[in-house]
C-alpha cells in the first residue's frame, strides 16, 4: 500500500502544528468560535450533540495493521476505548477534548493518516470497492488511481471552497459495491478493446433530494483521468449554485442545466487544461502503482478448511455468509461484521481493533479494510487459515456470520450524537437485529439491506436500501417513514416511500410485517427481496404494512 | 398576538470538552439540567444569551432551550433536549455516568 514520501510528511507536520496553534489561539480567546470554526472543520474537528467529534478519513478504506494499531491507541488515549466505522469509510472518534486534538493528529501522521478535507465543501475522502485488489470479477484495482486522486484533490488551491461538499467514489469490478452512482463523481474501470479506461458517472448523491448519476463519458482514456475531473471539479466550482445550501450539490447543477449542457463545458474546459498536467499525473501514478503490488500469495493445504466446514455447523454458516471469493486459488476475502446482535453499526472497541490487526498481520498479508456498510475485510486470507481466524474473531465477539443480511444494519449515529439528526438511529438498528435473531428468521430470509438514516441528509443510504428508515421529527415525537426497494449496485435505484411513517414503537413489527409478507410472497426461497420487490411492485408491501387501511378499504 | 414566553434555559457546549452545559441562577455552569436557572421573563433570557455568548473562551454555541418545570426543576420539553441531557442511548458514556 501507498507509503508517505518526505514531501508528505512535511506537508501533514506543517498543517498539524498549523492546527495546534490554532487551538491554543481560540483556548485562550484570541479567536472565536466564528473565526475558528471554519479552521477545526478544515481539520475534521465537529462540535457534536454530547463532544467533539474527530473525522479521521481511511483513503478508500485501506489499511494496515500498523495503522490500526494506531487506531486503538488514539482511542484508548483520548476517546472512550472505541471508534465508528462510517459508510464513508472514515472513523470517527466520538469523545475527544480539544486540547488533546493536535495530539491525536499527530499520532495519526505517525502513521500516514489524517482528518483534512473530512469536512467543508471540498473534495472529500476518497472511497472505493472495500473488496478492491481481492475481488475475483475484478478488472484492475482501483486504489492505485484514488491514491493519485487523494494527492490531487487534498489542499487543491482551486478547490478549498467549492459551493458544496464532493465525493468521489471509484469501483474496478463491474459489480459495484462502493454505490459510485450516489456520488457526485462515480468512476467505474471498464475495458474497451482491450484499452483500460473508466466510466464518469456524475450527479449522484443522496440527502434531501436522492439522485443516481449520469453517464457524463463513457469512456474516458485512463490517462487523460486527473484532467478530465479537474474540468468537471471546475466547471461545478463556477456554476454551482450558492445561494441555497440545499441546491448547492452537483447533482442539482446537473438537473438545473442537463448533462449535455454540462458536458459542453467539461469538455471545453479540459480541452484547456488537458495539456498542463503534461504526463506528470502518469508518472505519479506509476510509482503509486508499483506500492500497490499483488501480494506473495501462499501455496498451502485446504485441508483445516474442508474440515472444520464439514464438522463445525457455526463455522459452515459463517464461511457461507462472511467469507466472498477471492482471485487467487485457495484464498478467500473475509468480511468481519461489526453488527453483533443488538451491537451499535459500525463500532469497534481497542481491543478488537487490536485483534484485527494482529489477525491481519498473521493472516492476511498485512491489510485490513473498511466497507461503506461499516464492516472490517481481512481481503486476503488463505481458505486453510480460515478456521484460525473464524476462532479468534468468534472469541472476540466478531463472528457474527450475517454479512449482507436483515441484521447487517446500515445506521448513521442519529440523534444519540449527531447535532443534525432528527431522530434515533442506532436503537432502532439494534432492535431489528435483536428481533430478526430472535426470530431465527434471518438466514431464511437471505440476502436483505437494510438502511437507516436519523435526518434527511441520508449519512445511512436510506434511499438505496431495500428496506430504508429515514427518522424524522414529526410534532416532537421521533417518526420513522419506510421506503421500499432501493438499490445501491450497478443497477441502482432510489427506494419508493411506503406511506406515513411509524412511531418508535411500532416501527420493528412495520419491518417484521414486510419481512413476514416477503416469505409469503417469494416464489422460491432463491428469489431475493429486491427480485420479489421488483416483480410485485409497492401494492402487497403496502398491504402488509398498513393491515387497517387495508381493512377500511374493503 | 405574540406567542407567550415559555419557560426556557440557556444552554451550550463547553469549550474545552464540549460538553452539554446550562447557565446557573449565579451565572455560573452546570452539566445538570436540574441545576439549570429557569428563565420566565423574555428580556431577561435574551440578555442571558447576549452575556453568555459574549464568554468566548468558555462556551461554544449558546442557544435559548425550552422546558418543563416540575417541582421548581426545569425537564426537557423536546427529546433531542432530553438526550443533550442524559447523553446517548447505546453507551452510558455521557452523562449517564454522571447523574
Amino acid at each position: 500500500m501507498y507509503h508517505y514520501t518526505d514531501f508528505d510528511d512535511a506537508f501533514l507536520k506543517e498543517r498539524n502544528a498549523q492546527f495546534r496553534a490554532q487551538v491554543e489561539r481560540r483556548i485562550d480567546g484570541a479567536l472565536t468560535e466564528d473565526e475558528f470554526k471554519p479552521l477545526r472543520l478544515m481539520n475534521g474537528l465537529y462540535l457534536q450533540l454530547h463532544a467533539y467529534m474527530l473525522r479521521v478519513a481511511i483513503p478508500y478504506g485501506t489499511l494496515n495493521s500498523r495503522q490500526m494499531h494506531k487506531l486503538a491507541e488514539i482511542a484508548d488515549k483520548w476517546d472512550k476505548g472505541y471508534g465508528h466505522f462510517t459508510t464513508r469509510q472514515n472513523i470517527q472518534y466520538n469523545w475527544p477534548q480539544l486540547r488533546d486534538v493536535p495530539d491525536m493528529l499527530d499520532a495519526l501522521a505517525e502513521v500516514d493518516m489524517h482528518a483534512i478535507q473530512t469536512s467543508g465543501n471540498t473534495i472529500r475522502n476518497v472511497t472505493a470497492d472495500h473488496f478492491a485488489g481481492a475481488a475475483g470479477d475484478e478488472i484492475a484495482d482501483p486504489r492505485p488511481v484514488a491514491e493519485l486522486i487523494r494527492q490531487w484533490s487534498t489542499d487543491h488551491p482551486e478547490f478549498q471552497f467549492l459551493p458544496r461538499k464532493f465525493k468521489v467514489a471509484v469501483t474496478g469490478s463491474p459489480n459495484d459495491r462502493a454505490v459510485t452512482k450516489a456520488h457526485d463523481i462515480g468512476l467505474r474501470m471498464v475495458k474497451r478493446d482491450g484499452e483500460a479506461g473508466y466510466e464518469v458517472i456524475v450527479g449522484g448523491g443522496l440527502g434531501r433530494t436522492p439522485m443516481i448519476g449520469k453517464v457524463l463519458r463513457d469512456f474516458l482514456p485512463q490517462a487523460e483521468l486527473l484532467p478530465y475531473l479537474e474540468a468537471i471539479v471546475s466547471v461545478y466550482n463556477l456554476l454551482g449554485r450558492r445561494d441555497n445550501k440545499y441546491k448547492a450539490r452537483i447533482k442539482i447543477t446537473v438537473h438545473e442545466n442537463g448533462i449535455e449542457d454540462i458536458r459542453v463545458r467539461v469538455e471545453e474546459r479540459f480541452a484547456l487544461i488537458r495539456e498542463s498536467f503534461g504526463g506528470v499525473d502518469q508518472q505519479m501514478l506509476a510509482r503509486i502503482e508499483a506500492d500497490f503490488a499483488t501480494p506473495a500469495f501462499k501455496t498451502a493445504s485446504e485441508a483445516p478448511y474442508h474440515n472444520a466446514y464439514q464438522h463445525d455447523p457455526l463455522f459452515r454458516s459463517w464461511a457461507d455468509t462472511n467469507v466472498a471469493a477471492h482471485r487467487a486459488d485457495g484464498y478467500g476475502i473475509v468480511s468481519i461484521s461489526l453488527k453483533a446482535h443488538g451491537a451499535t453499526p459500525g463500532d469497534a472497541s481497542s481491543a478488537q481493533m487490536r485483534l484485527m490487526a494482529d489477525l491481519a498481520k498473521r493472516y492476511g498479508h498485512d491489510e485490513l479494510r473498511i466497507s461503506h456498510e461499516q464492516n472490517v475485510i481481512l481481503p486476503h486470507v488463505h481458505r486453510g487459515d480460515l478456521p484460525s481466524v473464524y476462532a479468534a474473531l468468534k472469541a472476540a465477539g466478531l463472528g457474527t456470520a450475517n454479512i449482507g443480511l436483515i441484521s447487517d444494519i446500515i445506521a448513521c449515529p442519529g440523534m444519540d450524537y449527531c447535532a443534525l439528526a432528527t431522530a434515533r438511529s442506532i436503537p432502532i438498528a439494534q432492535e431489528i437485529a435483536l428481533r430478526f435473531d430472535e426470530l431465527k428468521l434471518e438466514h431464511d430470509v437471505g440476502p436483505l439491506k437494510i438502511k437507516i438514516s436519523g435526518c434527511i441528509n441520508a449519512c445511512g443510504h436510506h434511499h438505496v436500501g431495500h428496506i430504508g428508515i429515514l427518522g424524522l421529527d414529526r410534532a416532537g415525537v421521533e417518526n420513522y417513514q419506510i421506503t421500499l426497494g432501493g438499490d445501491g449496485t450497478e443497477d441502482a435505484t432510489i427506494g419508493e416511500r411506503a406511506g406515513p411513517g411509524f412511531s418508535a414503537e411500532q416501527i420493528v413489527p412495520a419491518i417484521e410485517r414486510i419481512v413476514l409478507a416477503y416469505l409469503d410472497l417469494r416464489t422460491e426461497p432463491a428469489e431475493t427481496f429486491l427480485q420479489t420487490y421488483r416483480r410485485l411492485g409497492l401494492a402487497p408491501f403496502k398491504a402488509a404494512l398498513y393491515p387497517e387501511a387495508q381493512a377500511n378499504a374493503a | 398576538m405574540p406567542k407567550p414566553f415559555t419557560p426556557k434555559v440557556l444552554t451550550a457546549n463547553a469549550l474545552l470538552e464540549g460538553d452539554v452545559i446550562y447557565r446557573t441562577a449565579a451565572a455560573g455552569w452546570t452539566r445538570d439540567l436540574s441545576q439549570a436557572e429557569i428563565l420566565t421573563d423574555e428580556a431577561d433570557a435574551e440578555l442571558q444569551l447576549i452575556e453568555a455568548s459574549a464568554e468566548v473562551a468558555t462556551v461554544v454555541g449558546a442557544y435559548l432551550a425550552d422546558v418543563k418545570v416540575a417541582d421548581g426543576k426545569a425537564q426537557p420539553a423536546h427529546f433531542r433536549e432530553a438526550f443533550r441531557a442524559k447523553g446517548p442511548s447505546n453507551y452510558a458514556h455521557g452523562k449517564q455516568e454522571q447523574f
